[in-house]
């Protein structure tokens, strides 16, 4: 005679949403990353041009400002997604390119640094269970300063300042996978889609970031 | 100067504008942490930054 004949369905269904919810988004994020490594070598193979990289991440990033938030919630944003993966790969080639010609162990040491840092932050945020929310203000004043000191940079080209918006740029990144992950299993985040977009932009930015400070540390540049 | 400084310039500009709102909202609704919360974020954040050192020092 069954003990426990409820004991499957007592599991409460927001533990099973959230489940469900880390499960589509962990899928989704390997699906897009696999896209945007296809078009990063795209990108790379067809010797794309700096100009052609900056008019695809604008269009990368007017499609995830302006299109991705009405239609998360649809069948159509995951195209979106893809879309926006697609051309924030194709915008790499250049400094691929460029690493790649330079010493192509930089490339793989990023792509790995990165998949670790991933990995691991997420699998801290996921057993720990801690809530990151009050993360936000703080991984939002941090961006907003070093998208400020990147544009400065543009026109002063300071090799210091350089390193120290990429070294910012990689502890950011590591808090935004902590937010977004704690966000996803604390009840911040309910949209795969979204959940998806925003990781994927944490683990791109992160991976320019190492990829440039290993390049400026690697003395072959 | 060349169009391609101006273009990235453009961007960043428009990122700064954009992200400004987002900013003055997070700073004043996100929740606030404990010393605890930092201190273990602190942690984690100094862990990573010996990961990107040993990175660094294999390249």
């Amino acid at each position: 005679m069954n003990q426990y004949p409820n004991a499957v369905t007592s599991i409460p269904s927001s533990a099973l949403a959230t489940n469900k919810l880390i499960r589509n988004t962990y899928m989704l994020l390997s699906m897009t990353l696999l896209f945007s490594a296809a078009a990063a070598a795209v990108g790379v193979f067809m010797h794309v041009s700096q100009g052609v990289a900056l008019i695809s991440n604008i269009a990368a990033i007017a499609l995830l400002w302006f299109v991705l938030p009405r239609t998360a919630n649809s069948a159509t944003g995951i195209p979106v997604l893809f879309g926006i993966t697609g051309l924030f790969g194709l915008g790499l080639g250049p400094i691929l390119n460029f690493y790649l010609s330079v010493n192509p162990s930089i490339v793989m040491t990023a792509m790995g640094g990165t998949g670790a840092i991933f990995l691991g932050l997420s699998a801290y945020a996921l057993t720990t269970r801690k809530d990151f929310s009050f993360l936000a203000g703080f991984l939002m004043v941090g961006m907003f300063v070093v998208l400020g000191a990147a544009l400065l940079n543009i026109f002063f080209a300071i090799p210091a300042l350089f390193l120290a918006v990429n070294v910012a740029v990689i502890m950011i990144m590591s808090g935004f996978i902590l937010f977004q992950t704690s966000a996803i299993i604390n009840g911040g985040e309910t949209n795969y889609i979204m959940a998806t977009a925003g990781l994927f932009l944490s683990i791109l930015n992160l991976f320019t970031a190492l990829l440039q400070l290993l390049g400026a540390f690697s003395g072959d540049d | 100067m060349d169009w391609l400084k101006i273009g990235s310039a453009l961007f960043l500009g428009a990122m700064l504008v954009y992200l400004f709102p987002r900013m003055r909202q997070a700073v004043k609704h996100a929740p606030k942490g404990s010393n605890k919360d930092w201190l273990n974020f602190a942690m984690i954040i100094a862990v990573v930054a010996l990961f990107v050192l040993l990175l660094i020092s294999m390249v």
